[in-house]
């Protein structure tokens, strides 16, 4: 693979120059002329009906533009989010919008307008509204089931005798929405040596992007131009379209940087719809500031888990059997699907040979969740990780042993319809980073001095990681230049960039000779996938090397047009189209695409593809006559799970008596197939295992359950890691093994690159403590030292989100 | 926690099945309290990257809010506007501050040094901007801003730093995307330093 000319070498992405001197304009950096600012008001309680509202003194203040209420917007069917709502599930919820001159008129305005709300009851922890008689979160049940055979409500209660059984760590036995299963799962304990069986609760908390959600939108000649912080570009703009009720066609959307997203701005999100409406009744740009604090509140959070796991083990390591029960928070929207996902995730990393997935997701009157990093995957990373270390040691093998046993591997079959993967290493993977880390000296290391204890731990991480079906657009013009547009959004990963370098390696063309264009409507930019899951390596290399092929296929048949022969005559290389053995007899891009615009066609974008997407149908139409067009749908061969897979080795030092630790040593190895960019792939393995640390040791929200108050609304009471909280370095290696279903070889990573790092820092805690797994995710300092002193913990077996 | 949103106003508001709280504080809290007009004199001059600037600043604005929203300098980053995250740091006199938690006329007679001031006329960019680009030290970029200003202001003062205290001198600044690692191999090399 060393022969390639642009994959796998690092480059100077096109943004990043814009981030280091400030010029890089994120969405609350533009001004327009005109533009009034808007502040919400906000749900005060955790769950009610709004009755009355009085906006008259508002209406009277000088400068106050406009107001906005539900009665403005579409208003979907409970329990989806509306963008203002009278009935609010959780405070924070969004109720009303004033627009004003200034943002402080805004303020004063808000403070006037008397809102008389109904209380309705609340719950903040599922198990509360789970037990006979507790409280729903909404007026039509307590559970809410997405499913193929139809979505809805339902009510479901266990007995108190039920619950207590979860809370102590045994099958509950109680009534459950969702179930999957493969295998023979009796069988399969009944062959097993070791049965382990756990509870375990991850707690959620909110995404934490840099960038607060702020939105300006205006309207001219019935389009709306939205300046949005978004993951995704074009895919974004459909559901955009759809929630302002308008055609796709019509929505003009500037995302050029984004602030971080982590799966909480993948789509059209309710909020970002607040200023295009409010706009839309003014007949003025708006521009909604949203603040640190309103993010915790509306900016999504990562869904919790209360569960239990029993697993069975044979006598040289292998998972016979798994069964796996989990009560999913899905907050006031049912948004969720992590639990099946942690499920899926088992199968796939661990392999049972049998198993069992049961779930029931319960509404609370919390903050709404949404995807975040590894959403299902990196919760059940977590719990796993202790778990297979304690099998081992009862089973008396090696910890790495017990992890390369199972480890998935090409013909590997996962999920409840075992399918098969396009390719997997991981066995590789922990081959690597255990040499890397020196696992085999280390793990028989001296672990006590005084206070301080030396923990060891290993941890997986995985996500699928690609889709398809997506749309590449590739454009040469009489200049020579190569033009290379990618509608997959910029929320800092460098994807956008580095997955339009397939293109240029297959116009085998020099990297300054091509331009990347992204990051507005206005830019022309094909149907690409959200960029998101993981998937934008996978998918978008293959979207591009399509793109890049069809516009080589063009070239060579202008060439024959043009120069005589057949098109097979002809090669590319040196940005020039030539006749193989007289390479002589040529012409270069430029002329080429000169030529494309003389003949016309398909050449040139004045007729494309039936099978593109219609935003790509748009960018070409758009583009038509300025070069030679290189377009086509991704409609290669995929089959099968894309696994993008990553193991981490860390070392910690404990204090027994502040119940601390520092992290000495950590080690991350991306299964990804080949490196696409290795700057990059550091950058993501690096930045996953920070996420893993804040999600082992620091990050979760708190409610106050006899309000429904979050308390976690700043960083100082939901705190993220900083430098000191992580080592000063941190050290990634790859596989670079090539996936055969991808053109380059490539799969995704940026969730597995977390996944495996919380799962590590779980494994070495838990090593550290001879064994103990406090089946909890954050394991606070607090924790620790309780557990070291014998004392009880603060919280009740599975209590979350108010302990 | 937000007073609008503590729990005695909370409780005023069940009881009264009434409310006229918002989730709002944060971006106006500096301008929460009018002063009595005319205590402090409103069209000041500031000294910004080396140019004198005249602006009308409100007697409670903050330093943030002026060079984004009155002079334009968008490369100041408020993430949180309450001092936690250090994407609003900008060097006052050569020492970093949180522009967020500045009021701008306590800056009048002092000199104020944005990421936009960095770059030399010739648009050749101050090594730390240089050598982030080469670690590929940002991922999304907005907390970027700040950490280069804290390095820059680390790097004046100790030209040779060790990564421990290039740790300590950035931990101000937080970055959600978690490429410290990176910004460390960044401030390394722009002080000549392999990292």
């Amino acid at each position: 693979m060393s022969d390639y000319k642009h994959i796998g070498k690092d480059f100077v992405p096109p943004d990043i120059t814009g981030k280091v001197t400030g010029k890089a304009k994120y969405a609350e950096d533009f001004r327009v002329d005109g533009m009034v600012y808007a502040r919400m008001y906000t749900s005060p309680m955790a769950h009610g009906r709004v009755t009355n509202i009085d906006t008259s003194a508002a209406e009277a203040m000088e400068g106050v533009v406009g107001i906005l209420t539900a009665e403005d917007v579409p208003t979907p069917d409970a329990p989806s989010a509306a963008i203002l709502t009278n009935t609010p599930a959780y405070i924070g919820d969004p109720i009303l919008a004033v627009a004003a001159e200034d943002e402080k008129t805004a303020e004063d305005a808000l403070a006037s307008i008397r809102i008389d709300i109904e209380p309705l009851p609340f719950v903040t922890d599922p198990l509360d509204s789970l037990v006979s008689g507790g409280p729903d979160a909404r007026e039509e049940g307590n559970v809410y089931v997405r499913s193929r055979e139809g979505s809805g409500f339902r009510t479901v209660k266990w007995t108190k005798e039920q619950v207590d059984e979860f809370r102590a760590g045994r099958d509950p036995g109680g009534e459950y929405t969702n179930e999957w299963s493969y295998g023979d799962l009796e069988k399969g304990f009944a062959d097993a040596k070791v049965v382990i069986e756990e509870a375990f609760v991850t707690i959620g908390y909110a995404h934490m992007s840099m960038e607060p959600r702020t939105a300006m939108a205006y309207w001219q000649n019935g389009t709306c131009y939205m300046h949005a912080s978004c993951q995704s570009q074009t895919f974004f703009m459909p559901g955009l379209a759809a929630m302002l009720g308008v055609e796709t066609k019509d929505v003009m959307l500037i995302s050029e940087n984004t602030g971080g997203g982590f799966g909480s701005k993948i789509g059209a999100y309710p909020i970002v719809g607040l200023p295009a409406y409010l706009s839309k009744k003014i007949g003025r740009p708006v521009q909604l500031r949203v603040t640190r604090e309103q993010e915790y509140y509306m900016g999504s959070a990562r869904v919790g888990f209360q569960g239990w796991i029993r697993m069975g083990f044979a006598a040289d390591g292998r998972a016979t059997a798994a069964d796996v029960f989990i009560v999913e928070d899905i907050g006031p929207n049912a948004t969720g699907g992590d639990a099946s996902s942690a499920g899926g995730a088992i199968s796939l990393v661990y392999d049972p040979e049998a198993m069992r997935f049961r779930g029931l997701p319960i509404l609370t009157n919390t903050t709404p969740r949404g995807a975040q990093r590894g959403p299902g995957q990196n919760q059940i990373a977590a719990v796993m990780a202790p778990l297979m270390d304690k099998a081992a040691k009862q089973l008396g093998i090696d910890r790495l042993e017990i992890r390369r046993v199972n480890a998935v591997q090409n013909d590997t079959t996962v999920y409840a319809d075992q399918e098969p993967v396009t390719s997997a290493y991981m066995d590789k993977a922990l081959q690597q980073g255990a040499e890397m880390f020196d696992w085999e000296t280390r793990k028989n290391q001296a672990k006590r001095n005084g206070s301080k204890v030396r923990g060891l731990g290993i941890g997986q991480g995985y996500h699928s990681a690609g889709t398809n079906g997506f749309d590449g657009l590739v454009r040469i013009t009489p200049d020579g230049k190569i033009h290379l547009h990618s509608g997959v959004g910029n929320l800092g990963t460098y994807s956008f960039a580095s997955t339009s370098r397939v293109a240029a390696e297959v116009l085998k063309c020099e990297w300054d000779d091509c331009v990347i264009h992204h990051g507005s409507t206005e830019a022309n930019l094909p149907w690409n996938s959200y960029q998101a899951g993981s998937v934008s390596t996978f998918t978008q290399t293959r979207t591009n090397y399509v793109a890049a092929m069809d516009a080589v296929d063009k070239m060579k048949r202008i060439a024959a047009e043009t120069l005589g022969g057949t098109p097979e005559d002809y090669d590319i290389d040196g940005q020039r189209v030539f006749r193989i053995g007289t390479p002589a007899q040529g012409m270069s891009y430029g002329a080429v695409a000169a030529r494309a615009i003389q003949l016309g066609g398909a050449y040139s974008g004045q007729t494309w593809p039936d099978d593109i997407h219609e935003i790509t149908q748009r960018s070409v139409q758009n583009l038509a006559g300025s070069g030679l067009i290189g377009v086509a749908k991704d409609n290669l061969e995929r089959n099968g799970v894309i696994p993008g897979l990553a193991c981490a080795f860390v070392e910690i030092e404990l204090d027994l008596e502040t119940g601390k630790y520092d992290i000495l040593d950590y080690v991350g190895i991306a299964d990804c197939g080949t490196v696409l960019h290795p700057q990059g792939l550091a950058q993501q393995m690096k930045g996953g295992a920070v996420w893993g640390m804040g999600m082992a040791g620091l990050e979760r929200h708190v409610y106050d359950p006899k309000n429904g108050l979050p308390a976690s609304v700043g960083f100082h009471e939901c705190r993220i890691p900083t430098y000191m909280d992580v080592p000063s370095v941190t050290r990634s290696g790859a596989v670079d093994l090539p996936d055969p279903q991808n053109p380059v070889g490539a799969r995704g990573i940026g969730e597995p690159a977390m996944g495996c790092s919380v799962a590590a820092l779980t494994s070495a805690i838990s090593d550290a403590l001879d064994g103990h797994i406090f089946g909890r995710t954050p394991i606070s300092a607090d924790m620790i030292v309780n557990h070291v002193a014998g004392l009880d913990q603060s919280y009740m077996p599975l209590q979350t989100n108010n302990s | 926690m937000n007073p609008r949103l503590s729990r005695r106003r909370f409780i005023k508001a069940v009881i009264a099945s009434s409310a006229a709280a918002a989730a709002n504080a944060g971006i106006t809290s500096a301008v929460a309290q009018d002063r009595p007009k005319g205590a402090v004199e409103r069209l000041i001059s500031l000294n910004i990257n080396g140019r004198n600037r005249r602006v009308d600043v409100l007697p409670q604005e903050t330093l943030a809010y002026t060079l984004r929203y009155k002079l334009g300098l968008t490369g100041t980053k408020i993430g949180c506007n309450r001092g936690e995250c250090g994407a609003c740091t900008v060097m006052i006199d050569g020492v970093t501050n949180y522009s967020c938690s500045t009021l701008t006329h306590s800056v009048r007679s002092r000199k104020v040094l944005t990421i936009e001031g960095l770059q030399s006329s010739d648009g050749t960019l101050h090594p730390v901007q240089q050598a982030f680009i080469d670690e590929l030290s940002p991922q999304c970029g907005f907390c970027t801003p700040g950490q280069v200003m804290s390095a820059v202001a680390l790097l004046e003062e100790n030209p040779t730093p060790t990564r421990e205290e290039v740790r300590q001198a950035l931990s101000g600044n937080l970055c959600r995307c978690g490429a410290y690692d990176h910004y460390l191999n960044g401030v390394m090399r722009a002080s000549g330093q392999s990292s």
